[in-house]
C-alpha cells in the first residue's frame, strides 16, 4: 500500500560527548505508511525524532526528505518542509488558549506581516479567518472535547489525555506530510488509547498523513503499524512486520536484558 | 471572607507566636533605623503635612509601626483550616512588635548621642538627634519613641477588632488626608485652573500643609466616600463585568471614548505644571509601550532599551539644530522635525537590527547582560571623539527647535500642553500598534516564543525573525519618544541617556503589568507622574532625593506581593499563579476531569 519514498536516512550517527545515542542508522518511510519505532528506555528513539526535526544535529550521515537534504536546517525550516512532531513530555503553550495553540502552529503556512495587522487589510482578515477555520477543523478531529467553550480556555486546564490530543492537533495544524508522534498514548487508559489508535488510522486514511510513531504500548503498535523498527543502544536491531519483530530473538533479548559479559 | 466562615473562638493573649513577633519587631526596628539614616525624617521635616502638628519627616517613621502592628495579626484564610476570631491577642502582638520597633529608634537615639559615626554614615547628624529627641533631651526621646512604637503597634493591632466597614473608613480617611497633604502643590495648581481657589485656601495652610479644619473636611469627605461611594463604584464594576458580548463591547467603546475625551480636554483646563508632568508621563509611557512589546509580548529582557531613545533624540537634534559640529561640512541639514522623524525611524530600525542580530539568539540572562552593554556602548559612542564632531561630545547638541505643526503651533518645552498633545498622539499610535500586533499572527508567534522557544521553533516559527521584529518595533517606538524629547527639551546630552532610564522604564512595565497596555499606562502614571522620572520631577518633588529608594522598595514589594503588576495581563497572571488559577478553574468546574467514558469533555462550564 505504500507509495513513493518520502524520507530516507542513511548511515546516521549522533553522539553526545562520548555517548553514541544513534549509531550508523538506516531508515526510510514511504508515503502513506505508518511506521512504529520501538525499543527499551534510553534506546535513542526520542533522539531519533529530535534529529529528524532539526533539534539535534547529527554527527554524520544524511537525511533526505522529498529528495532534499534536511541536514543543517533549523527546526522551523524542517516543519515548513512538512515534518511536524509531538513531544513525549507534552509541551503545549500552556498559557495560550486551545485555539491559539493550533493557530500559532500555522505560522509557517501563512504570511501576513506588520502591514496587514496594522492596516487590517482584507487579505489579513481573510487569512485570520482561514487560520481560525483550519484550527477549529483540526481540533474537531477529536470530537467535542477541544471545541466549543474549550476553544478559549488555556491549555493548562486540560486533562492529561486531552493535552496529548491537543499536541497532535497542533502538529496537524502545521499541515505536514509526515507526522512524528512521540508516545501518543502514554498515560492514557485502555479505552482512551484504543480510541486514539483508531484515530491514528484515520490520520492516514482521511487526512493523508504519513506517520512515524514511537510507542511502548505493544497493543497500539500491533494495531496500526505497517512496519516496526526496533532500536536498541542507538542501533536498528530489527525491522519488519509486527509479527516478524515480536518473535525476533534479538528483540526479545533487548527487552529482557542480555547476558552480563556483553553488557559490560 | 470573614462573614461566611465560621470562626473558632479567639485565642488566649499569651498564646502567641513569639518568634514571629520578634522577627517582625526586629524587621521594623531595622527599617526604622534605615529610614532615619537615609535622611528621610530630616530631609522631609520641612514638608508640613498638617499644620502645625505633623511633618512628612515624622510620618516617614510613623506609618511602619502602624502597618506592621496590623499585619502581624492578619493570617491567610484557607479553605479547610480553622481560623480564629480576632481579639486581645492581636492587639498585644501589634503592641509588642511596635514596642520592639520603637526600641530600635530609641537605641538609635542613644547611639546618636554617644558616638559620632558621621564618617561612614553621612546622615548621622545632630539634626537627626534633635529631631528624634523632639528637641527635648535624650531621655525624653527614648521614652517617647518606645511609647510611640508601642502605641502605634497597638493601634494597628486593634484595627482587627473593629468592623471591616469601620476599618475601611478609617484607612480611607487617613490615606486621603495624607494624600491631599502630600499632593498640595499640584492640587492647588489644579484647583486654581478650575477656579476652585477658595477650596484650596480652605484646605491648605498658607505656608504649606493642610490646616486642621482642612484635614477634618477631607477626612469627612473621604469617610463618606468609604461608606457610600465605594459601594457605588463596586456596583458599577460588577455590573460591567456582568455584561457580555455586544453590550460589553459597547461599554468598552464608551469608556475608551471617555478616556480619549479626557485626554483631549483635561490639558486645556490644567495649568503649566500639571501639563509638564503629563508630558513627561507621556514620554515615558511611549518608551514603556515600546518596551512592553519587546519584553511583555515577545519575552525578550532588553536592558539597553535607552539606546533607541538616544538614537531618536540625537538624530532629531543633529538634523534639526542650526548648531554646527566640527565634522560637518559647510552645509547644515536643519530640516523640519517631521522630515527628521522619517530618518529617525530608519536609523532606529537599523540600530535595532544591528544590536538585535548578534544578541537575539541568546537566551534569558545572557541577552539581558549583553543588551545592557549595548545600551552603554551607544551612549559612549555619542560621547566619543569619533562621533563628537556630529554629536558635540559632552556638550551635546543644543538649540534644537520645536516641532512646527503646519504653522498652527510650535511645540516645544515652553508650551507643555502642546508637547503633551504631540506625545499623546504618538502614544495613541503605540497603543494601536501594540493592540493590533498582539491579536495577529505575529503577536501569537511572540507569545509562543515567550512560552517555550524551542517548541515554538519546532512548530515552524522562525524565532530569530519574530524576535528581531519585536526588537525593531520596540526600537522605533522608543525613538519617537527620543525625537519628541529632543524637541521638548531643546537639547540633548549624553547624560540624558544613562542606564537608569532603561531601568526606570523596565520598572514602569513590571510594576504596571507586563504585557498589558492599561497596566503600562497605570505604571507610567503612578511612577513617572507621582514619583518622577530619572531626572524629571514628579508630583512628589519632595521625595526626589529618595526616588530611587522608593522605586527599589516598590519593586521588591511588588515582586513579593503582586508579581503580575498593578493591572495584570491575564496570561501572565496565569503563568505566575498557575496553582491558584488551576484551583480556581477546578472550583468553577472548568477543569477537564479526563474522560473515562471516552466520549466526555462536554461538561458544561459552570
Ligand atoms: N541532549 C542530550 N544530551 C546528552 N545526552 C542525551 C541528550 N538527549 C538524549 N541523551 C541521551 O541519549 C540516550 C537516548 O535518549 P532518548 O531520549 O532518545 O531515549 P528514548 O529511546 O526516547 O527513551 P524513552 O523510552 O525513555 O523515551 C539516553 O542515554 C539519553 O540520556
Ligand atoms: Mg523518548
Amino acid at each position: 500500500m505504500s507509495g513513493e519514498r518520502l524520507l530516507t536516512i542513511n548511515n546516521l550517527s549522533v553522539t553526545f560527548g562520548g555517548l553514541h545515542a544513534l549509531r550508523e542508522l538506516d531508515f526510510h518511510v514511504d508515503e502513506g505508511e505508518i511506521v512504529s519505532v520501538i525499543g527499551p528506555n534510553g534506546a535513542g528513539k526520542t533522539t531519533f525524532f529530535n534529529m529528524i526535526s532539526g533539534m539535534v544535529t547529527p554527527t554524520s550521515g544524511e537525511i533526505i526528505f522529498e529528495n532534499q537534504s534536511l541536514i543543517g536546517l533549523d527546526p522551523n525550516q524542517v516543519t515548513a518542509r512538512g515534518i511536524a512532531r509531538t513531544f513525549q513530555n507534552v509541551r503545549l503553550f500552556a498559557n495560550m488558549t486551545i485555539l491559539e495553540n493550533v493557530m500559532v502552529a500555522q505560522h509557517c503556512r501563512t504570511k501576513q506581516g506588520l502591514w496587514g495587522a496594522l492596516f487590517q487589510t482584507s487579505s489579513f482578515k481573510r487569512e485570520e479567518e482561514e487560520i481560525r477555520e483550519w484550527g477549529e477543523k483540526v481540533l474537531g478531529f477529536f470530537g467535542t472535547r477541544l471545541v466549543g467553550y474549550r476553544l478559549d480556555q488555556p491549555a493548562s486546564v486540560l486533562s492529561y489525555a486531552n493535552r496529548r490530543r491537543l499536541e497532535i492537533a497542533r502538529a496537524m495544524a502545521t499541515k505536514p506530510t509526515i507526522l512524528l508522534l512521540d508516545e501518543p498514548v502514554a498515560g492514557m487508559n485502555p479505552k482512551e488509547s484504543e480510541e486514539l489508535t483508531r484515530l491514528i488510522g484515520e490520520l492516514r486514511s482521511e487526512w493523508g498523513f504519513t506517520i512515524v510513531m514511537i510507542e511502548h504500548d505493544m497493543g497500539v503498535v500491533r494495531d496500526v503499524s505497517d512496519r516496526v523498527v526496533v532500536l536498541d543502544h542507538g542501533e536498528t536491531i530489527a525491522q519488519g512486520s509486527y509479527e516478524e519483530v515480536s518473535t525476533n530473538p534479538d528483540v526479545i533479548e533487548a527487552y529482557l536484558g542480555r547476558p552480563a559479559e556483553e553488557a559490560s | 471572607m470573614t462573614d461566611t466562615t465560621v470562626l473558632a473562638p479567639a485565642r488566649g493573649v499569651l498564646d502567641q507566636d513569639w518568634r514571629k513577633i520578634v522577627n517582625y519587631g526586629l524587621l521594623l526596628a531595622l527599617a526604622e533605623v534605615f529610614i532615619a539614616l537615609a535622611n528621610m525624617p530630616v530631609g522631609l521635616d520641612d514638608f508640613i503635612l498638617i499644620e502645625p502638628i505633623l511633618s512628612l519627616g515624622y510620618v516617614s517613621l510613623l506609618w511602619l509601626p502602624l502597618l506592621l502592628g496590623y499585619s502581624i495579626g492578619t493570617e491567610k484564610v484557607l479553605e479547610g483550616v480553622t481560623s480564629h476570631a480576632k481579639g486581645a491577642r492581636e492587639v498585644v502582638a501589634g503592641a509588642c512588635v511596635g514596642l520592639i520597633g520603637g526600641g530600635g529608634v530609641s537605641g538609635l537615639v542613644l547611639l546618636l548621642d554617644n558616638f559620632d559615626l558621621r564618617d561612614p554614615l553621612v546622615n548621622w547628624s545632630p539634626q537627626l538627634l534633635a529631631l528624634l529627641a523632639f528637641d527635648n533631651g535624650v531621655g525624653y526621646g527614648v521614652g517617647v519613641w518606645l511609647a510611640i512604637g508601642g502605641g502605634l503597634g497597638l493601634l494597628g493591632g486593634s484595627m482587627h477588632l473593629i468592623a471591616p466597614l469601620a476599618r475601611r473608613v478609617v484607612s480611607t480617611m487617613v490615606l486621603a488626608v495624607v494624600g491631599v497633604a502630600v499632593l498640595e502643590t499640584i492640587l492647588s495648581d489644579i484647583a486654581e485652573d478650575l477656579f476652585l481657589e477658595w477650596l484650596a485656601d480652605w484646605i491648605y495652610f498658607i505656608r504649606g500643609g493642610v490646616s486642621l479644619h482642612g484635614a477634618a473636611t477631607v477626612a469627612v469627605v473621604a469617610g463618606a466616600y468609604a461608606v457610600w461611594g465605594s459601594k457605588a463604584v463596586k456596583g458599577a464594576k460588577a455590573s460591567y463585568q456582568a455584561l457580555e458580548g455586544v453590550e460589553r463591547k459597547q461599554a468598552n467603546k464608551v469608556s475608551i471614548a471617555v478616556v480619549v475625551a479626557a485626554t483631549i480636554l483635561l490639558p486645556l483646563v490644567l495649568g503649566k505644571i500639571t501639563n509638564e508632568l503629563l508630558a513627561n508621563v507621556g514620554l515615558f509611557l511611549l518608551l514603556a509601550l515600546g518596551l512592553n512589546i519587546v519584553i511583555g509580548l515577545a519575552g525578550i529582557l532588553d536592558l539597553g532599551y535607552v539606546a533607541f531613545f538616544a538614537v531618536g533624540g540625537y538624530t532629531t537634534a543633529i538634523l534639526t539644530s542650526p548648531n554646527r559640529g566640527d565634522s560637518w561640512p559647510t552645509w547644515i541639514p536643519q530640516v523640519w522635525w517631521v522630515v527628521a522623524l522619517m530618518l529617525v525611524i530608519v536609523l532606529a530600525g537599523l540600530t535595532g537590527l544591528f544590536i538585535g542580530a548578534p544578541v537575539i539568539r541568546m537566551r534569558g540572562d545572557y541577552l539581558a547582560i549583553v543588551t545592557l552593554g549595548f545600551g552603554e556602548i551607544i551612549r559612549l559612542l555619542f560621547l566619543s571623539d569619533w562621533l563628537g564632531g556630529f554629536t558635540g561630545g559632552a556638550q551635546g547638541v543644543t538649540n534644537v527647535p520645536g516641532v512646527q505643526v503646519f504653522g498652527l503651533a510650535n511645540v516645544r518645552g515652553t508650551d507643555p500642553r502642546a508637547v503633551f498633545y504631540l506625545v499623546a498622539f504618538f502614544c495613541a499610535i503605540a497603543i494601536y500598534v501594540s493592540w493590533r500586533l498582539e491579536k495577529s499572527r505575529i503577536g501569537r508567534a511572540w507569545m509562543a516564543v515567550r512560552e517555550d522557544e524551542s517548541v515554538a521553533e519546532a512548530m515552524g516559527i522562525n524565532t530569530v525573525n519574530v524576535k528581531l521584529l519585536a526588537f525593531v518595533v520596540g526600537a522605533v517606538l522608543a525613538s519617537f519618544s527620543g525625537a519628541i524629547f529632543a524637541a521638548k527639551v531643546g537639547s540633548v546630552f549624553p547624560t540624558s541617556f544613562i542606564i537608569l532610564v532603561s531601568i526606570v522604564i523596565l520598572i514602569v512595565v513590571i510594576v504596571g503589568g507586563m504585557g498589558n497596555i492599561a497596566g503600562v499606562v497605570a505604571g507610567s502614571v503612578v511612577l513617572i507622574g507621582v514619583l518622577g522620572g530619572p531626572k524629571q520631577p514628579g508630583l512628589l518633588q519632595e521625595f526626589s532625593e529618595f526616588k530611587l529608594l522608593i522605586y527599589g522598595a516598590l519593586l521588591v514589594w511588588m515582586m513579593l506581593k503582586r508579581p503580575e503588576g498593578l493591572i495584570p495581563n491575564v496570561r501572565r497572571t496565569r503563568e505566575l499563579h498557575q496553582d491558584e488559577f488551576l484551583q480556581d478553574a477546578w472550583l468553577k468546574g472548568q477543569i477537564d476531569e479526563g474522560d473515562e467514558t471516552g466520549d466526555g469533555g462536554e461538561v458544561a462550564p459552570a
